[in-house]
């Protein structure tokens, strides 16, 4: 479903990425973790095409397709979602005027209508019951004052609604006390399917305890340094990253 | 431009209009060496011949300017066409307030108390384009609120030009008192509804007794061959709170000089504006906040979007008596510029006199934020429609002071159409 093949990123002239190589396929899930400044947000950013980054080697593949060139909006159409680290604010502007807009926009894209308002409306009480989210919640503006959790929590909202393909999702527990943090797994659960995969960033086993990966890759200086199962997060749990860099080094 | 000899030497305001004449015979036109008028020419307006008084007078019909009123919802409505009063567009009371014309409050005697007390007690005798306006002005609105009262409804104030002269000067005078413990919406828009030449220097003058409450919203939406010269001047008492709000979307040339004199203590002053400009367009927001009390607060927030070859000024003068102690008065005007074409001059103007005052401005300049533009965008937003948003969101605060939803979602409306999108939803 999703190729990168030695994928190298910049920015400000500095390389980020190193010589990134990962096969995501329809049904998995992957856990992607590694110290702070390994830049493991830098590659979710540039999957979803944020041109902050100037990608200067290698490719990302949609189902066959590369997104060099594709713009983020027209990866989201096509069914890249990423659920950001850090939400930006948007006052003034609903979180359901929100997505009724990028819903449309995405059906838009498509050569569909625009989505019936009775049909959104069952859509956004189903999504919202999903990750037990208030209905009052819906009509604040966009991350405005939101607790990091709630902003965390409003992100997997937006994946439900949106039902990506391939969604990234960047530390999503991190602000989510140990209630969220169950309800936002067991959204995530449901939501999984066999024709979709889903890419967790996290520090934490924690998060792999509720949402198991079926592979587990440690990013280290803009590479990706080991891969295995998720019996390799308990291990980085265990050990900290520490011996890994040694490792490497030898 | 020439004045005709039209003043009225019977006039009870006739010495008052004859010192005006003289003060602008002596100063005219305001030209770009004086520091308040830099960035603002005015060359190229006086260039043209003007009509003063339309030869012929134009009737419209409610439906084809309908939609420049807040007509969702029952107003009082002052409204002049070509600078004359249309009565039957107009909705205007003498139930417990006065809403009505100038031009009665002027000659009629049930008014002249009120007319000797505040008529020309607050506006400007040396600022030249107010006098020019203390001159020949002959129409307006007339507002008087009493003690303890407040109007059923909001009262909209409305110019209409028709076109039918070549170019048009005019000089509406609007007067404004509210009494103590008294309350007022006021909505006020010029327009013109063809692309002839229209020139409105208009003069307000507002009174705030004790405890009044003014909210005044503006909103310039006007064509590309429309100028507006707005003089603002209020006079504030103890624990009176005044906002005006400034929606300037439109318009050739535009300045807006609103002054505020705060004579009494624990008085709220606000000014909030949003602009948004494209093509040439150009607007000028001069304010002025005089502390001569203390006690008191100011508050500013102006927010700005200049694309194509626009240019904006904000010039926001304030200053603090030396009695005035334990002031404080902040001032924000933050601006985007979204064409390398588009420009802005934002200047704060501080004169401090007192020890202890809280003042605090900051203007900044800059460019939308590339990580907000990329969350939209990841979710499927096209980057014309996420800029549009992002751009919205930069204004919203100074929306979320505006008390009445459907000018507020008439604002919002504007909004959307001026930044070209249509979002799916109502803004
Ligand atoms: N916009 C940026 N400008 C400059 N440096 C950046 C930017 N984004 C990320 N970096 C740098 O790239 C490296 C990787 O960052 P990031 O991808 O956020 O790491 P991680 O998510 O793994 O903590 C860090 O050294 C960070 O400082
Ligand atoms: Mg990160």
């Amino acid at each position: 479903m999703l190729k990168i093949k030695d994928l190298h990123a910049n920015v400000e002239g500095k390389e980020i990425l190193r010589g990134i190589n990962l096969e995501v396929k329809a049904g998995e899930v992957h856990a992607i973790m590694g110290p702070n400044g390994s830049g493991k947000s830098t590659l979710a950013s540039v999957i979803a095409g944020n041109d902050n980054f100037e990608v200067t080697q290698g490719s990302v593949e949609l189902e066959g397709e590369d997104l060099e060139d594709v713009s983020p909006e027209e990866r989201a159409h096509k069914g890249v979602f990423l659920s950001f680290q850090y939400p930006v604010e948007i006052p003034g502007v609903s979180v359901t005027n929100f997505m009724k807009t990028a819903i449309n926009e995405s059906r838009k894209a498509k050569g569909l209508e625009d989505m019936p308002a009775k049909d959104m409306l069952k859509l956004i009480r189903e999504k919202s019951e999903l990750l037990e989210i208030d209905r009052k919640f819906l009509s604040r503006s966009l991350n405005e004052g939101f607790s990091g959790g709630e902003k965390k929590r409003n992100e997997i909202f937006q994946m439900a609604m949106l039902e990506p393909k391939v969604a990234i999702l960047d530390e999503t527990d991190s602000g989510l006390d140990i209630d969220a943090l169950r309800i936002v797994a067991s959204g995530v659960n449901k939501l999984k399917s066999k024709d979709n995969a889903v890419i967790l960033i996290t520090h934490y086993q924690r998060l792999l305890e509720y949402i198991v990966p079926d592979f587990v890759h440690v990013l280290h200086n803009g590479k990706i340094v080991k891969s295995g199962g998720k019996e390799l997060a308990l291990e980085l749990e265990e050990k900290g990253y520490d011996w890994l860099k040694q490792e490497t080094a030898v | 431009m020439a004045f005709e000899n039209n003043v009225d030497v019977e006039h009870p305001v006739h010495d008052v209009r004859m010192a005006a004449i003289k003060n602008f015979e002596e100063k005219g036109f305001p030209s770009k060496k004086e520091e308040a008028w830099k960035y603002t020419s005015l060359n190229n307006i006086q260039k043209i011949d003007f009509s003063i008084f339309p030869k012929q007078e134009n009737s419209l019909e409610y439906k084809d300017v309908k939609r420049y009123f807040i007509h969702e919802i029952d107003t009082y409505k002052i409204v002049f066409v070509d600078g004359i009063y249309s009565s039957y567009l107009s909705e205007t009371t003498h139930d417990g307030v006065d809403i009505c014309l100038m031009s009665a409050a002027l000659t009629k005697p049930m008014y002249k108390q009120v007319i000797d007390v505040y008529f020309n007690k607050i506006a400007s005798k040396d600022e030249s384009l107010t006098t020019l306006n203390t001159a020949f002005s002959r129409e307006g609105a007339y507002i008087y609120i009493p003690k303890n009262k407040m109007p059923k409804k909001p009262i909209e104030i409305l110019h209409f030009s028709t076109g039918n002269e070549a170019s048009l000067l005019l000089q509406p005078r609007n007067l404004i008192v509210v009494e103590e413990n008294a309350e007022v919406q006021i909505i006020e828009r010029h327009q013109s509804l063809t692309s002839n030449e229209v020139l409105t220097n208009a003069v307000t003058e507002i009174f705030a007794a004790k405890s009044a409450i003014v909210d005044l919203y503006k909103i310039q939406n006007d064509v590309a061959t429309a100028s507006l010269i707005d003089n603002t001047y209020v006079d504030q008492k103890d624990k009176s709170l005044v906002k005006i709000h400034t929606f300037s979307f439109g318009g050739k040339l535009t300045r807006n000089n609103l002054n505020f004199y705060q004579n009494g203590e624990y008085i709220d002053s606000t000014m909030k504006g949003v602009t948004i400009l494209g093509e040439k367009q150009h607007v000028d927001h001069h304010t002025l906040v005089h502390h001569i009390q203390p006690n008191c607060e100011s508050h500013q927030d102006y927010k700005g979007i200049y694309g194509d070859s626009s240019t904006g000024v904000f010039n926001g003068k304030i200053i603090v008596d030396k009695i005035a102690q334990k002031t404080n008065a902040f001032q924000k005007n933050n601006n985007i510029l979204i064409s390398d074409k588009a420009s802005i001059n934002s200047k704060p103007q501080l004169e401090i006199f007192a020890d202890d005052v809280k003042c605090s401005h900051g203007c900044t300049i800059g460019q939308l934020d590339k990580d907000a533009l990329f969350y939209l965008q990841s979710r499927g937003i096209p980057e014309k429609e996420a800029r549009a948003l992002l751009m919205y969101a930069f204004a919203n605060n100074v929306l979320s002071s505006v008390r009445i939803p459907e000018l507020k979602a008439r604002i919002n409306k504007l909004i959307a159409k001026k930044l070209g999108v249509n979002l799916g939803f109502d803004l």
